[in-house]
């Protein structure tokens, strides 16, 4: 009797024991400053007691964000799909270029996005210049920016990485035997794709599709800058309340409703994902799955998606590239397209401190510390992520309910998360002016739902016959986990380590509350180049935002490089 | 089986010898001496300052100064007076006239009476009780491409008026006050001119005129106008009349005329006065008041223009020549009271947003 109950109390503490440091992560660094701001602005709303009018506030921008994050993440996903299929199934010259390529949109700030958006898109960008000189009119026929167009195509432009990856790993190592075994009982490609593949998809599709919603849910800079002010979503109604009119009771009451909405969209999607059952099967591990196209038709399925890759994702990045080494004359009353001359000045300026400022950010330091903070933010998120995906694993009521903890730092108020911070980590150790290893820490925040969601469908896609072979054979479970486990998943860790690096390259959530003037970072410095006049900071601007796309796009190429061997 | 994880191993390893190598590649930061103090000082992101100039005050007084970048103007005073009860910082350097009665009711500041303030003239001394000291100012005027209005012989609008006539359609941009400094400036500007129920009717001519309106700054700037880099549609923006000054320095190629001068006839500029406070509670008092002093003094005063493009408070401090040339001063800049500012403000932004926006 007592063994059986040491052994049913030995598996809860396995089952619970996965848990313990995700959750003291999550508590002490998330709940802890959510608390902390919310129990501050329930007292200033019991001082100021509440205004009725406060929750005409609140209906609109709900309602915007929930329009405009729905609207996103289907075009991200309608775009996102057919590029994984091309990249979880083909083999072609370029692959791995424009796999790098579309995943450097994620890393870009806000600002840069805007002024790639513009360069391209804007009343005299190239795309107007083009139209116009075709259509022979001398009005901009093409007006995106400051619409609800330009959000949704920047959020595409942002998101569609995520769909790629996730999607694309999940059908990189899908069998093909299933598939295979509905075209020989007669069923034509299309319904093969939608009865057998898509189904077997499933999980993964709706892992990308809830990151993605809750992306664009959050998102902030996006609505700010390429929206403008016609457009609030909460994210943005926080922002005003909470920093500039000080009104936090209201920003507490915007940024509760907003984590009760992703608790919502969990629930969605839990019972969304439930219906789905787990058919194993062997998992592809080696591209053996991929091939070069063959036949027209999918050659022009190839050719197509990569052509609207490049429209989409790329040529921003391009134009912010050529922006870098173009001297533009300002204000020459030149309305044409002319480009007078490259030039590497601007690169060169990057690396003089002409002002002789204080605050002079040299770009191989900014490019050190944001690569610190990024190995920071792997280091901590793969070891925890990997915790939470085993014991999201094991299906248990506990678990579930922290399926949906687990997201919540996505889809909670960065501007809400950053003030707990300056509230709560005040004295030494954990002190905001001093604790280096915050950056990293509010990084891993936003980067721990990442690594679960791109883990988990890995995980549960090893077969379990696999595991009791090994462990029959011997094997501790050490050995069951090092040898049998981590192969099959070494290419969804590669997915996870490839997004944490990013999502800290990119500085999301928190960390402009926490970024200090001695370890400044790429982005910072972007933003404070593009907050004075003059063609030279504009240009520096341009050529920072190519270095750090270089810089991250040399970390993922190295990253792919050290996670795949070499093969693909 | 070996191989798979020396490849993680290799990653380490690499990424290891990168950041050293990089380490090596960062200037070398002079260490602090032995028994230096720290003093933090508060400050929006757009400080700026010469290494000189701050090297020179560090060593004089022994002291490590550290900055903490807030964010903009009004984020970084709301985030000090979040942390009140434990400051961030010894000093706060940045909050403006439009935000100064929110500080001062918020209790923010310790009174200093510094020596240097008898040479400030006394339209920048808001607080009388010598709680916020002035520093700087700024005038937020509209800046416009002098090539488009020369090209097409456009007249440059004289008044806030002007800017309703048809000729000037659609040529403007401003931003949000909701969301911008220079946003809510421009804003005050108009409540200056047209009264406080009358400027509501300006805006919705204004916006009958077809003016676009931008959440900040820097889309206004870089992405609409027409003179800077991002080469916009928009040849008139409100910003700063010392920008021309700031694209003659920071232009690519020299250049001995400004592409964009700013409209600075009376009542169509805003002055913003920016203001230093010693925080309440910093257990640094005395250095404390060795920084404001510092920031009053004519090194930092001289230091000012050319590093963040604004005019300094103390008349005994002298302007750079292309200051002089290019960035002009406004004559007869729109003022309102602060406190009359702090009582309407929100509920004029919220005026506004209904009858621009909506």
């Amino acid at each position: 009797m007592r063994q059986r109950h040491s052994a049913a109390w030995i598996t809860r503490v396995k089952t619970l024991g996965v848990w313990v440091a995700p959750v003291l992560f999550l508590g002490v660094f998330f709940f802890y400053p959510l608390a902390a701001i919310f129990r501050l602005a329930g007292e200033m709303a019991l001082e100021q007691g509440l205004s009725p009018l406060m929750w005409a506030k609140v209906w609109r921008p709900l309602s915007f964000t929930f329009w405009q994050a729905a609207l996103s993440t289907l075009l991200t996903v309608i775009v996102g799909l057919p590029a994984a299929y091309v990249f979880g199934r083909f083999t072609f010259p370029g692959k791995r270029a424009m796999r790098v390529l579309t995943t450097l949109p994620f890393i870009l700030p806000t600002v840069v996005v805007a002024a790639g958006f513009n360069a391209l898109l804007g009343g005299r960008g190239w795309v107007n210049l083009l139209l116009m000189r075709w259509m022979a009119v001398s009005e901009p026929p093409l007006q995106i920016m400051q619409s609800l167009q330009a959000i949704v195509l920047a959020h595409v432009f942002y998101n569609t990485t995520i769909v790629i990856r996730v999607v694309g790993q999940a059908w990189a190592q899908l069998d093909p035997r299933l598939e295979q075994a509905g075209r020989s009982l007669g069923a034509s490609p299309l319904r093969n794709l939608w009865e057998v593949t898509l189904p077997l998809l499933r999980p993964a599709i709706l892992s990308a599709g809830l990151l993605v919603f809750l992306f664009d849910f959050t998102s902030f800079g996006v609505i700010l800058l390429l929206g403008g002010p016609r457009f609030a979503t909460l994210e943005v109604e926080i922002y005003i309340q909470a920093l500039q009119r000080l009104n936090l009771p209201l920003a507490g009451l915007l940024s509760a409703i907003q984590l009760i909405c992703t608790l919502l969209m969990m629930a969605v999607y839990t019972r969304l994902a439930v219906r789905s059952g787990h058919i194993p099967l062997s998992p592809w591990l080696h591209g053996e799955g991929t091939r070069s196209p063959r036949g027209w038709r999918e050659r022009l399925l190839v050719g197509g998606m990569t052509l609207v890759l490049i429209m989409l994702l790329v040529s921003p990045l391009v134009a912010l590239g050529v922006r870098s080494i173009t001297r533009l004359e300002a204000g020459r009353g030149e309305r044409s397209s002319v480009m007078p001359g490259l030039t590497l000045d601007y690169y060169r300026e990057l690396f003089q401190n002409r002002r002789l400022s204080r605050f002079y950010v040299p770009p191989l330091l900014a490019a050190r510390n944001s690569l610190l903070a990024a190995s920071g933010t792997v280091a901590l998120s793969l070891p925890l992520g990997f915790l939470a995906a085993y014991g999201l694993a094991r299906r248990s009521s506990f678990s579930r309910q922290m399926e949906a903890v687990l997201m919540l730092p996505l889809g909670a108020s960065a501007v809400t998360l950053g003030l707990g911070f300056l509230v709560v980590f005040t004295r030494p150790p954990l002190d905001v002016r001093n604790f280096p290893f915050l950056i990293p820490i509010a990084h891993s925040l936003v980067a721990l739902p990442f690594v679960v969601r791109a883990l988990q469908p890995a995980l549960v896609s090893i077969p379990v016959g696999l595991r009791q072979a090994a462990a029959a054979l011997g094997a501790s479970p050490w050995q069951v986990w090092r040898y049998v486990d981590l192969p099959i998943l070494s290419r969804a860790v590669l997915v996870a380590i490839i997004f944490s690096f990013t999502i800290s390259m990119g500085e999301f959530g928190a960390t402009t509350f926490l970024s200090r003037p001695e370890m400044p970072t790429l982005p910072v410095a972007i933003f404070r180049f593009l907050s004075q006049p003059g063609g030279l900071n504009y240009g520096q601007a341009m050529a920072m935002a190519t270095l750090l796309m270089l810089v991250c796009g040399c970390g993922i190429v190295l990253l792919e490089k050290l996670g795949t061997h070499g093969r693909d | 089986m070996g191989t798979r994880i020396s490849g993680w191993v290799k990653l380490a390893a690499g990424l290891a010898a990168v950041s050293v190598f990089l380490a090596g590649c960062a200037p070398a930061t002079p260490p602090a001496a032995v028994g230096t103090e720290t003093l933090t000082v508060m400050t929006h992101d757009s400080f700026a300052v010469s290494e000189s100039v701050m090297a020179a005050f560090e060593q004089h007084n022994n002291v490590k100064v550290q900055f903490l970048l807030s964010g903009d103007t009004g984020s970084a005073l709301n985030r000090a007076i979040l942390a009140r009860e434990s400051p961030l910082a010894d000093v706060f350097y940045g909050v403006d006239n439009t935000f100064l009665s929110r500080a001062l009711e918020a209790d923010l500041f310790e009174v200093y009476n510094s020596p240097l303030l008898e040479s400030i003239p006394a339209e920048f001394r808001m607080d009388e009780h010598n709680r916020a000291l002035p520093v700087d100012y700024g005038d937020v005027c509209i800046n416009y491409d002098k090539a488009f209005f020369e090209e097409r012989s456009l007249a440059v609008p004289q008044s806030l008026e002007d800017l309703t006539k048809p000729e000037y359609r659609g040529l403007l941009v401003v931003q949000n006050p909701a969301t911008s400094s220079p946003g809510l400036a421009f804003m005050l500007a108009t409540v200056a001119e047209f009264g406080e129920t009358g400027f509501l009717d300006y805006w919705r001519r204004l916006r009958a005129n077809e003016v676009t309106v931008v959440n900040d700054w820097e889309v206004a700037y870089y992405t609409q106008f027409s003179a800077s880099s991002g080469r916009g549609p928009q040849p008139m923006v409100v910003s700063y009349s010392s920008s021309p000054a700031a694209e003659v320095v920071f232009a690519p190629e020299p250049m001995d005329e400004a592409p964009t001068a700013s409209i600075t006839a009376p009542g169509t500029c805003f002055r913003q006065v920016e203001f230093v406070g010693i925080l309440s509670g910093t257990p640094k008092r005395a250095l404390a008041e060795k920084f404001v002093n510092f920031l009053l003094s004519v090194a930092f005063q001289e230091d000012l223009p050319l590093q963040m493009f604004v005019y300094p408070v103390n008349p005994a401090a002298s302007l750079p020549d292309v200051f002089i040339r290019h960035a002009a001063a406004a004559t007869q800049p729109a003022r309102l009271d602060a406190v009359a500012i702090a009582a309407n403000r929100d509920a004029w932004i919220e005026a506004w947003d209904e009858v621009v926006l909506r």
